[in-house]
C-alpha cells in the first residue's frame, strides 16, 4: 500500500512535538501554559444569538461569500474602527477561521515553485500549506532583532521569485506587534517588489499600550494586501470557527472559488452568533483586554525576575521567555517541566527553527494559576 | 470606572503591591489612590462573598423580599421613614423603588418565624407602613454578579497552538 498517500503529504514536515502534545493530554491536574485559545467562554449574548437562531430554524446553507448581514457589519467594523474601506459585496470573504484564510490566500496565489517568505518564529501551519499549494516557504529568522521583521532582513531575501510574505501580528509565539512607523519601512520594501502581503491580524484587537495598525490602511499597501482576521481570540470564540478575509476583489473572488467548492460556507449557527459579536461584544473585548493586559504585566516581571528574560510583548496573549541559561533545550526544558512540576509550555521549536532556546508561555490563564505556575516554574530552575 | 476599582471588586485580596505590579504603576500612587476612595466612601469595605446555602450551620437560614407601601411624610419624604426600617438588623438591603410600592427590602432570619415576626410585630405596626408584601425566596441563582454555582472545570484542550 505504500502508494497510496500523496508524496506531498508524505514529504510534509509531521510536528516534531506531537508526542510532547500527547503526553500534555494524558495527564492529570497539570496547570497549562500551553493554551492558544483564551480562558473566557464566548460572551453570553453571542452564545444565545446562536441558540436563537437555531430555535428559528436558521439551519441552511448560506451564501458562499457569507451571510451579507455578517459580511456588511464586519465591513461597517472596519470602517468604524480602521476607517478601511472593503465593499461587502466583493472584497469580504467569511472563512472558516483564519486557518482557512491563509490556506485559501496561499491557493489562490502561488504557482509552482513561487517562493513565500515567512518570517519565524512562526504560526505553526504557514510553511506546511505553502508547501501543500506548491510553493517554496522562506524563513526569515527575526531572533537577532528581537523577533521583529526588520525591512533589511527582508530585502535581503526576496528574489525574483518571491511572491509573499505571511505576515502575522501581534505575533503568535512571540507577542510582537509593530507600531504605524515601523510598518511603514517594511511596506516600502513589499511594495517596491510588488509582494503580496497575507497579514493574519487575528490578534489585532489584543494590542497593549498603542493602536494596532492593520497593513491595508497604509498608503498604497491596501491593493498588495489580503488581510485576515476573524472572531476567534478577541470574543472567545475559538471553537465557532469564524474569520473573514478582505481584499481586492480579484484576489477574493479568486479565494472564493476554491472556498466554494471545498468549503461551501461557514456554518450558519456561527456566522449568526458572529453578527451578535460584532453588534454588542466589543464592551466584552475591551474588559478581556484589560484582564489580558494585567497579566502580561505580572508574567512579563515575574518571568525577569526568576531568570527567565523575556521581552514585553505588544500583543496577543503569549509571552517568549529566553531558556537559554538553563541548559536545556527548548523541548526538554518542556518535558522536564511538565513532568518535574506539572506545567505545560510550549516548546519553540513548534514555530520552526527560530524557536530554539524558547518557550511559549501563554498568559490566557487566571491570575491565581498563573501564580502558581511562576512559583512551579521557579521550583523547577537550576539553582 | 478607574482599573484599580475595577480589579479590587474582583478580588479584594490583592495587596497594593500586587495592583501596581498589574496596571504598572508605583505602589506609593496605588496606596494613595485606594485610601482617597476608602476616605471618599467609594470603597466602603472589604469582604468576602459567601454562598450562604452551602454552609452546614445556616441550614435554617430563609431570606424573604418585602415590598412596603409607604405614606410619605411631609418635608420629609421617604427618607425619614426609610431610615427608621433600614437600621433593623435583619434588614440586610433597603431600596426606594418606582412602580407599585416604595420600598423594596431583603430580609435575613434564621427560619420562617423570624422573619413572619419581624414583619408582624415590628414593620407592619409602623406608623408610615400603609402595608407589605412578603415574599420568601426559593433558591439563588446569581448575586451581585456572581453565579451561585460550583465552578465547571475549564472545556479547554490543554495544550493547542
Amino acid at each position: 500500500m505504500k502508494d497510496v498517500i500523496s508524496k506531498k503529504v508524505l514529504d510534509m514536515q509531521p510536528s516534531g512535538i506531537r508526542a510532547f502534545f500527547d503526553l500534555v493530554l494524558g495527564m492529570k491536574d497539570v496547570i497549562s501554559l500551553g493554551v492558544g485559545e483564551p480562558d473566557f467562554v464566548t460572551p453570553w449574548q453571542i452564545r444565545e444569538a446562536g441558540i436563537y437562531s437555531l430555535e428559528q430554524g436558521f439551519t441552511s446553507y448560506t451564501s458562499n461569500k457569507g451571510l451579507y448581514k455578517l459580511r456588511l457589519s464586519i465591513s461597517r467594523h472596519l470602517k468604524n474602527k480602521y476607517g478601511l474601506d472593503y465593499n461587502p459585496d466583493n472584497e469580504i470573504l467569511v472563512t472558516v477561521g483564519v486557518s482557512e484564510g491563509f490556506d485559501l490566500a496561499l491557493r489562490a496565489i502561488i504557482n509552482p515553485q513561487d517562493k513565500i517568505l515567512i518570517p519565524t518564529p512562526n504560526y505553526v501551519s504557514y510553511g506546511p500549506l505553502a508547501e501543500l499549494a506548491g510553493g517554496v516557504p522562506v524563513y526569515i529568522d527575526t531572533r537577532k532583532n528581537n523577533f521583529k521583521l526588520s525591512p533589511k532582513s527582508l530585502e535581503e531575501k526576496i528574489d525574483t521569485k518571491t511572491k509573499a510574505i505571511i505576515f502575522n501580528y501581534p505575533n503568535n509565539p512571540t507577542g510582537v506587534s509593530y507600531r504605524k512607523k515601523e510598518l511603514e519601512e517594511i511596506k516600502k520594501v513589499i511594495l517596491k517588489h510588488n509582494l503580496i502581503c497575507i497579514s493574519d491580524e487575528i490578534y489585532g484587537d489584543l494590542t497593549y499600550g498603542f493602536e494596532h495598525t492593520p497593513f491595508a490602511t497604509l498608503t498604497g499597501a491596501k491593493k498588495n494586501t489580503i488581510y485576515l482576521d476573524g472572531f476567534s481570540k478577541s470574543y472567545a470564540m475559538t471553537g465557532w470557527r469564524v474569520g473573514f478575509a478582505c481584499g481586492p476583489q480579484d484576489l477574493i473572488a479568486a479565494m472564493t472559488k476554491i472556498h466554494q467548492y471545498t468549503i461551501m460556507c461557514v456554518s450558519i449557527t456561527a456566522q449568526m452568533a458572529a453578527c451578535e459579536a460584532l453588534q454588542s461584544g466589543r464592551k466584552s473585548v475591551e474588559e478581556m483586554k484589560r484582564e489580558y493586559s494585567r497579566r502580561r504585566e505580572f508574567i512579563v516581571g515575574a518571568l525577569n525576575k526568576i531568570g527567565l528574560g523575556c521581552v514585553k510583548p505588544d500583543g496577543a496573549f503569549y509571552v517568549f521567555p529566553s531558556i537559554k541559561n538553563t541548559g536545556y533545550d527548548s523541548l526538554e526544558f518542556a518535558q522536564r517541566l511538565l513532568k518535574e512540576q506539572k506545567v505545560a509550555v510550549v516548546p519553540g521549536t513548534a514555530f520552526g527553527a527560530g524557536g530554539e532556546g524558547y518557550v511559549r508561555m501563554s498568559y490566557a490563564t487566571g491570575l491565581d494559576k498563573l501564580k502558581e505556575a511562576i512559583a512551579r516554574i521557579e521550583e523547577f530552575l537550576p539553582a | 470606572m478607574d482599573e484599580i476599582l475595577e480589579i479590587l471588586e474582583k478580588d479584594a485580596r490583592l495587596s497594593p503591591e500586587e495592583i501596581a505590579k498589574l496596571i504598572k504603576k508605583d505602589v506609593k500612587s496605588v496606596k494613595s489612590a485606594i485610601k482617597k476612595y476608602e476616605k471618599e466612601g467609594v470603597i466602603l469595605k472589604y469582604r468576602t462573598v459567601l454562598n450562604k446555602e452551602l454552609v452546614r450551620e445556616e441550614e435554617n437560614y430563609v431570606r424573604a423580599l418585602i415590598e412596603v407601601n409607604l405614606v410619605p411624610q411631609k418635608d420629609l419624604g421617604f427618607d425619614h421613614v426609610a431610615e427608621r426600617i433600614y437600621q433593623f438588623p435583619e434588614v440586610t438591603s433597603c431600596y426606594l423603588i418606582s412602580g407599585t410600592y416604595d420600598l423594596l427590602l431583603v430580609i435575613e432570619g434564621k427560619n420562617i418565624h423570624t422573619v413572619s415576626n419581624f414583619v408582624s410585630e415590628k414593620l407592619a405596626p409602623m406608623e408610615n407602613v400603609r402595608g407589605t408584601v412578603t415574599h420568601f425566596l426559593l433558591k439563588k441563582y446569581k448575586e451581585d454578579g456572581v453565579i451561585l454555582k460550583h465552578k465547571e472545570e475549564n472545556k479547554r484542550i490543554n495544550i493547542s497552538y
